[in-house]
């Protein structure tokens, strides 16, 4: 039987790369999201590449009423099942600082919402004994900066989790991967200028199915930012307080 | 809401480069209101100005690439306008079948392929990438209009319309079947000119296209490989992963003792008796794709091409220009000659019965001087300059062969009267205007 991946947030540009590598190889894709008919178009897309199914299922990160269904498609589709989180979103920090009620939601898009799916899920893969959890975070979640900080503390939140979670479903022979992205070329970031080492979304796609095949913990993509941040993150707070990157 | 990104957008031949300001739509929900600010673009692989628009927007169409429906009864497939037309190689030839018409590069879009009405080695047989449409979704100041063969005027603008007279959201393609998965191809050695010429006319082959060696000179001027061929069910190796070229290569990577030495060597490897094979698809349709940003091979001033089509009588006018050329030295390694069938009647789509030339030539000043030389003869000779090769050329000369142009210029002022959708290419040439 073949692979299901249930892709949270599958209307994010690198969750569409991504399930495009993954259709083409006949996989089942679960695609959650919110805009339904973005989803619908792009089931008819991946069933034409070759995925063996493609079912749009509402899903909402703020609203935990909405994961059941989400896990039930994916259960009532068969084959093993895997889970890929790319659900998140950055408003400017200065739209935080002015409307302080977007914290919840930043926190619940990157980090809670994601989080409580997995633990609903978690029984499920714990009982399966394979499969694969892929979460992305970011390079933000590893230093808290000036211009997106709550962003980057979701991200953070998320990325100890997994990390956790790795520990739990290593045990029983599942995988965690977490990824670490730098800036891509998607909806995200469009309209920012200037920055470094911008990789695009089949790209990082690749990279993301590469580590899973390889089974890596932590993959930073691209990969300069492994080098990169593992200087800044020992950048003392005394120094880094004063520095805006 | 709509990012904007600062970019160099440059043509392939990298010669013309402009400034923008670059939105990538990932739903058609956004299009309406993209619509009206700036022109599309697909891929980029025009090599002049036709895709860009220096100082101003454009809305780049590559993120829009799905399969929206496919009839698997008829090989009907609706697609987004950022469709690669390699992509559906790809995903149908296995499943039988193919797009009926196809450039040299599997980059080029669908959007691109109907604003450039493009066509392929097999256009004796089945005509321009237009001809096998059943519709096409433009949408014209915000509002989308479904239009197919039968709407008249505006369909005829469309096709080959650089863009002009709406952007286009998302066509459906007619594919044929198919039944093999590879190509039979036979090359045989043409001599000169003469011969070169003599093969082609009297080719029965689906696919029909000339390498022309253009460093041959004298005796030998016009020799070259004709390459016939047919689709053929067979076994394929798998694909090689693309190489890239990694930077700019130095001026001496194409200098002309390299591309002499290069082209002999691609001459000789045909045996003098012919020979056939199989190839993969993709690299009989994209032979030059396999290599990435081969453009940078041409260093940073990169190159322009040449192409234009002159009427069968005029083949000694041709002649005469691949003589220029060849005397001049000004290498090209990649020449192509191609006997094109009859024209379909879209204002401005390029084919013509007729001969068509392709050489690349490195952008210097006699490059210039060359190819001003070029459009000059080819107009003597009444043909035609392919638009999605031009970067030079002078509007006058363009209006006068394409007689057509009145008429696509009036669906052009229905459909976009403020001119928002004009590019570089459209202003160099004065296109909005009558001569
Ligand atoms: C190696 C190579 C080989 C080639 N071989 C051939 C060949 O054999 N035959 C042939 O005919 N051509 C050939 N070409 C030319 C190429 O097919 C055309 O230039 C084609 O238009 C490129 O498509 P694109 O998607 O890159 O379009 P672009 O170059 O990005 O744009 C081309 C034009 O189409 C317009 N456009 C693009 N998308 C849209 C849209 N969605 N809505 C409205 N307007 C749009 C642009 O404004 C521009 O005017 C070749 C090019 C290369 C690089
Ligand atoms: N782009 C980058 O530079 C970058 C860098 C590092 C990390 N990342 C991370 O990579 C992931 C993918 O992002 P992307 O770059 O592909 O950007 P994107 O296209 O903006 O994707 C974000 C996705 O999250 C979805 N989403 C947001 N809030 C949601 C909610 N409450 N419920 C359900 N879905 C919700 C969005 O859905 P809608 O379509 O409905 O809005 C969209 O599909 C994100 O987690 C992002 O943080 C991105």
């Amino acid at each position: 039987m073949s692979d299901t991946w249930i892709v949270l947030g599958a209307t994010s540009t690198i969750a569409g790369a991504f399930a495009r590598k993954l259709a083409e190889r006949g996989d089942g894709l679960i695609l959650a999201g919110r805009r339904m008919d973005a989803l619908d178009a792009m089931a008819t897309d991946l069933t034409e590449r070759g995925a063996s199914r493609a079912e749009p299922v509402s899903f909402d990160a703020r609203d935990p009423g909405s994961f059941a269904a989400v896990l039930d498609a994916a259960q009532a589709a068969g084959g093993t099942l895997n889970v890929a989180v790319f659900v998140g979103s950055m408003p400017e920090q200065s739209a935080i600082d002015a409307d302080p009620a977007l914290v919840d939601g930043v926190i619940a898009d990157s980090f809670t919402g994601p989080t409580r799916f997995l633990t609903l899920a978690l029984p499920v893969l714990e009982a399966q004994g394979k499969g694969t959890v892929v979460g992305v975070g970011s390079v933000a979640g590893d230093r808290g900066r000036l211009g997106n900080y709550v962003y980057g503390a979701a991200k953070a939140g998320f990325a100890t989790y997994l990390s956790g979670l790795r520990n739990r479903l290593g045990r029983a022979g599942v995988h965690v991967l977490t990824v670490k992205p730098g800036p891509v070329d998607t909806a995200m970031t469009r309209g920012m200028e200037g920055l470094p080492f911008m990789a695009q979304p089949e790209a990082v796609a690749d990279d993301i199915l590469r580590a899973v095949a390889k089974g890596t913990n932590v993959l930073y993509t691209k990969r300069i930012w492994l080098p990169i941040m593992m200087v800044i993150r020992a950048i003392p707070e005394r120094v880094f307080k004063k520095m805006e990157i | 809401m709509t990012g904007w990104r600062s970019e160099t957008v440059t043509g392939w031949g990298r010669a013309k480069r402009s400034e923008c300001q670059v939105a990538r739509p990932e739903t058609q929900s956004g299009l309406p209101d993209l619509s009206v600010a700036a022109p599309a673009i697909g891929n980029r692989r025009s090599y002049g100005d036709a895709a860009l628009n220096d100082g101003g927007k454009l809305i780049d169409m590559t993120g829009l690439d799905r399969i929206l429906a496919f009839d698997p009864e008829i090989g009907e497939v609706e697609v987004e306008a950022g469709m690669p037309l390699g992509t559906l190689v790809r995903l149908y030839a296995p499943r039988g079948w193919l797009p009926a018409v196809l450039p040299g590069t599997g980059f080029a879009t669908v959007g691109g392929a109907v604003a450039m009405d493009v066509h392929g080695k097999n256009h004796h047989k089945a005509g321009s990438f237009g001809d096998h449409l059943t519709d096409i979704t433009l949408i014209q100041q915000g509002k989308a209009r479904r239009i197919t063969p039968k709407s008249g005027a505006i369909w005829k603008a469309t096709l080959g319309g650089l863009g002009q007279t709406g952007l286009i959201a998302r066509a459906t393609l007619r594919m044929k079947p198919v039944s093999g998965r590879a190509m039979l191809v036979t090359e045989r050695r043409a001599m000169n000119w003469a011969e070169h010429l003599r093969l082609l006319d009297s080719s029965k082959a689906t696919y029909v296209v000339g390498w022309i060696d253009c460093t041959a000179t004298g005796s030998a001027l016009g020799r070259g490989i004709v390459e016939e061929a047919e689709l053929t069910p067979g076994l394929t190796p798998p694909p090689k992963t693309p190489r890239k070229v990694p930077f700019d290569a130095p001026p001496a990577a194409l200098s002309p003792p390299v591309v002499r030495a290069f082209n002999a060597a691609y001459y000789t490897r045909v045996p003098a008796h012919g020979r056939t094979l199989v190839r993969p698809l993709d690299a009989f349709f994209f032979p030059l794709d396999k290599i990435h940003d081969w453009n940078r091979l041409y260093g940073k001033r990169g190159f322009h091409q040449f192409q234009c089509v002159v009427p069968l009588a005029q083949a000694d006018a041709l002649r005469a220009m691949l003589d220029r050329i060849a005397r001049t030295g000004q290498a090209s390694p990649l020449a192509v000659l191609k006997r094109m069938g009859p024209g379909n009647g879209n204002y401005l789509s390029f084919p013509m019965e007729g001969y068509t030339l392709a050489v690349d030539l490195p952008n210097r000043p006699q490059a210039e001087r060359l190819i001003a030389a070029l459009y000059a003869m080819t107009a003597e000779a009444g043909g035609r300059i392919y638009l999605a090769k031009d970067a030079l050329a002078d509007g006058a000369v363009i209006k006068a062969m394409y007689p057509d142009h009145a008429k696509w210029l009036g669906q052009v002022e229905k459909a976009d009267p403020e001119g928002r959708l004009a590019t570089d290419m459209i202003r160099r040439l004065d296109l909005r205007r009558l001569p």
